[in-house]
């Protein structure tokens, strides 16, 4: 993993979308700090200006003062070209499920104390069934095994591999506690909360060797909940497809990988 | 009359003025001392109560903060073996003296519940409330003053188990002061049940408290006072007791439903098909999650705000009085926090952004929460345009309300980014998070409260509390303040997670580690700068008598004695005119109070 890319403010982005969460994180923070130095020099200028000493006395009548009325309809102006020019768009595009579905991945992703469970559909792209009443602890995504759907279906634990230039979409549900899914170079944050299945997307845009940390606390494993975001090249994913795709003669294993860790 | 105990009971209820004239004939006809126990503990009397509140507040507040050190231990130096404190707090908690994970989420759950129900609110509300309201609008004591007692009496205990559970098998409760289900339901600790029963005491607690605000507030005013000459703090109070009476009964339901679905085998918020560590969970189902969360935060929406309103109260008295000229924008300041009250009750879901929130739903809680940025504006400016033209006196209490500007304005700041939902997209749940509400309640409303303590105690106890100390305190809580909470905005903006017992887990938190060094350092010299507080507290006691209005102050708690006598007021006082005609043109002195008739 390249830890060079992280460091005090906002890691490396590899996503399509991030540049605008990033832009938005941008202006606002020059935003504050405008705000904020501005009132800091008046405040200063107050406290030196109107000290307390020999001979002065304060002001009885209340300073007119026009200028905070400006300031006051500023921020308003700039919380609306926050809120509707540069926040609520990207909500609307990035949060459910892309517009065109045709060529997206779909990862269906179960997350429990203290584990992440992908489900790829495979070569015939069909999900074999599952279900929470089968759920065990040698079959931890409730795979029916009598599903040919399900027969070439990849599963994974805390590994979670997608392709570059991609959409993906996951599918996230829990089976026990809210947990929440996130991987900060790709400014994806969703909660997976049990009884629902909720949709995430992302598009990366450069392959590497990256992070999903648990973001709600889930138990005393919280802190560990980790998995390994791997964006591979379309070769690397192939290759990765082919190599864990089980083979007819043998029987489904529920987890092809073991965790990293 | 009702005997001497009772005082109040009966006669106050009906708020007319004459019933506050009689009684005050009565208390001061009967002239002798209540027994111990009915003076110094199942007290009537609303300063002695405020005292009790504040008393307990305070050590709650260590207590807290105590828990907050130690998880700072493990933060700054994971895995690493502490020592004889380690071997003090026993195996279970720290294993070979190493903290285990479990531990350190029972330090973070108590942390957070007892800085907010258990410190914060009982001192600004409870303590300072219950003890300067009445005083500020001339009142002999609160409407229901035996309601006042059993709200005491409620928090104390409720305070007390919540401590306790920590002593129970399994220890404290461990899934977060927000206490989400499934996990608070589904861990198997006495401690998470006690946690819900504690709560329940704390929150009716507040509740009994607010109604008696409400009617204090509104029947007992003294002759002239008018809602336009009300102090601020008392406008402040006003707000935050409807805040709490509107706010808190959800939670107590929603407290109530949680302790079912752990006792009583209900499912109201555990979905159907849970499997836990593999194994089919035997429950009926059917139940969501998330409605816990609507509920919890409808109250601790409001509640951000029942923090921060007795704070800018206070902060509006001390800078009125320290500027020596009247507040700019008083009736702005006042319209501002009932726009503010109102509005923190529809933006509770910008918590709730992550959990899979659709975008109309969304886009309304961010415009809700955009707007309420809108009168904390209006509020800010009017403290800062209140300096402008003043003649500024750098006392304690002012040093501590001065520096709380800047530090509400930083926390204020940073909410923008939480509350616009697509930053909220990298940033929920991370440190930014933390620093955030931390730089609004820690350096915001806990200073206010220290300028509160060093303006009021001349009041309570008749005593100057000792300025030197008072401002090596204030510059060193002041410096260890922002050594911990600045760098925790960097340490969000890097992605670090909250609630992580070992960040060095992650790339990301590997990279910034060394912040953690510096956050916990700083935490451990906060500490150092409470010990000359808390040596300035009592040893203050000792010093010689101050002088009856020390502050040159105008409002009515300084037409009292001090400390004010069982029933406050020899004679009922009059109110004149607004509450800070400081600096009036033509005066001899730079103070004209409410109280002083015309010359």
């Amino acid at each position: 993993m390249d830890e060079t890319k992280y460091g005090f403010w906002l890691p490396v982005d590899v996503s399509s979308h991030g540049a605008q969460i990033d832009n938005l994180m941008a202006v606002v923070h020059w935003f504050m700090l405008l705000l904020f130095v501005g009132w800091g020099i008046f405040f200063v200028y107050c406290l030196v200006k109107f000290r307390a000493r020999p001979g002065h006395v304060a002001t009885y009548n209340p300073v007119k003062a026009v200028f905070t009325k400006y300031i006051e309809a500023a921020v308003v102006v700039v919380e609306v070209f926050l809120l509707f020019g540069l926040s609520t768009p990207v909500w609307f595009k990035y949060k459910g499920r892309p517009a065109s579905e045709k060529d997206a991945v779909v990862v269906q992703l179960v997350a429990e104390q203290f584990a992440w469970n992908f489900h790829y559909a495979g070569k015939d792209g069909k999900f074999g069934k599952s279900s929470t009443a089968t759920m065990s602890g040698d079959n931890p995504l409730g795979l029916d095994p009598d599903d040919p759907a399900g027969k070439d279906d990849i599963t994974t634990v805390n590994q979670f591999h997608v392709p570059v230039n991609k959409d993906v979409i996951v599918e996230l549900s829990s089976k026990d506690v809210i947990h929440s899914f996130n991987i900060p170079v790709l400014r994806v944050k969703q909660d997976a909360i049990p009884g629902t299945r909720i949709p995430v997307w992302f598009h990366a845009t450069q392959p590497g060797h990256f992070e999903l940390a648990c973001a709600q606390l889930c138990g005393l494993g919280h802190y560990r909940m980790r998995a390994d975001v791997l964006i591979d090249t379309p070769e690397d994913y192939a290759k990765w497809e082919k190599e864990n795709a089980p083979t007819p003669s043998e029987e489904q294993p529920p987890t092809a990988q073991q965790p990293a860790k | 009359m009702t005997a001497p105990t009772t005082h109040g009971a009966t006669t106050h209820a009906g708020g007319n003025e004459h019933s506050h004239d009689q009684d005050h004939g009565h208390e001061h006809a009967h002239g002798h001392e209540l027994p111990f126990w009915r003076k110094y503990i199942f007290s009537v009397d609303h300063k002695m109560i405020g005292l009790q509140y504040g008393l307990t507040a305070l050590v709650f507040l260590l207590v807290g903060f105590s828990l907050m050190m130690l998880m700072r231990w493990q933060l700054a130096y994971p895995g690493r073996p502490l020592g004889w404190v380690g071997k003090l707090l026993g195996e279970n908690a720290m294993p070979g003296g190493v903290m285990a994970p479990e531990f350190y989420n029972q330090l973070g759950a108590m942390h957070g519940t007892i800085m907010v129900f258990m410190g914060i609110v009982p001192l600004a509300v409870g303590a300072f409330g219950n003890y300067v309201v009445p005083l500020q609008i001339g009142a002999p004591d609160m409407a229901f003053p035996r309601l006042n007692m059993a709200s005491y009496w409620a928090f104390l205990p409720g305070g007390l188990l919540m401590i306790y559970s920590f002593f129970m098998p399994g220890g404290a409760a461990q899934s977060g002061w927000t206490n989400y289900p499934p996990l608070s339901v589904l861990t198997q600790v006495p401690g998470q049940t006690m946690w819900l029963f504690a709560m329940v005491l704390l929150i009716t607690s507040s509740l009994l408290g607010s109604i008696n605000f409400i009617v204090t507030i509104v029947q007992l005013r003294a002759k002239g006072l008018g809602f336009w000459r009300l102090p601020f703090f008392v406008h402040a109070q006003f707000v935050t007791s409807f805040l709490l009476l509107l706010a808190f009964p959800p939670l107590e339901a929603a407290a109530v439903l949680q302790l079912m679905d752990r006792l009583a085998g209900t499912s109201f918020f555990l979905p159907t098909g849970l499997v836990v560590s593999g194994e089919q969970l035997k429950v009926a189902g059917g139940g969501s999650p998330l409605l816990w969360q609507h509920l919890f935060w409808f109250l601790a929406h409001p509640e951000v705000y029942v923090l921060i309103l007795p704070a800018m109260g206070i902060v509006a008295e001390v800078i009125a009085n320290n500027t020596r000229k009247p507040l700019w924008g008083y009736r702005l300041l006042v319209y501002s926090v009932i726009f503010l009250g109102f509005m923190s009750f529809v933006v509770w879901a910008h918590h709730m952004f992550m959990t899979g929130m659709g975008t109309t739903m969304s886009t309304f809680f961010q415009t809700t929460t955009m707007i309420i940025s809108i009168p904390s504006v209006i509020i800010l400016t009017c403290f800062l345009m209140s300096l402008y033209g003043g003649a500024i006196r750098f006392t304690t209490p002012m040093l501590f309300a001065t520096a709380f500007l800047p530090m509400f304005a930083i926390g204020g700041l940073t909410g923008l980014p939480l509350g616009l939902t697509a930053s909220d997209i990298y940033l929920h749940d991370t440190f930014y998070v933390i620093g955030h509400f931390h730089y609004v309640v820690a350096p915001g409303t806990i200073f206010a409260l220290f300028a509160g303590i060093y303006y009021w105690y001349p009041k309570a106890t008749g005593k100057q509390m000792d300025p030197t100390l008072g401002k090596i305190h204030f510059w060193l809580s002041f410096l260890c303040m922002n050594g911990i909470f600045m760098p925790m905005f960097f340490q969000g903006m890097a992605g670090l997670s909250r609630r992580l017992y070992d960040p060095t887990i992650y790339a990301h938190g590997r990279a910034i580690q060394s912040l953690n060094v510096v956050i916990s350092w700083s935490a451990w010299g906060l500490f150092l700068a409470q010990l000359p507080f808390i040596w300035n507290f009592f040893s203050s006691l000792a010093r010689a008598r101050a002088v009856e209005n020390p502050w040159s102050a105008t409002t009515l708690e300084w037409a009292a004695p001090s400390p004010p006598t069982h029933g406050n007021f020899p004679t009922p006082p009059v109110v004149y005119r607004e509450p800070y005609e400081y600096s009036v043109p033509g005066q001899t002195s730079d103070f004209h109070p409410q109280f002083a008739g015309e010359a």
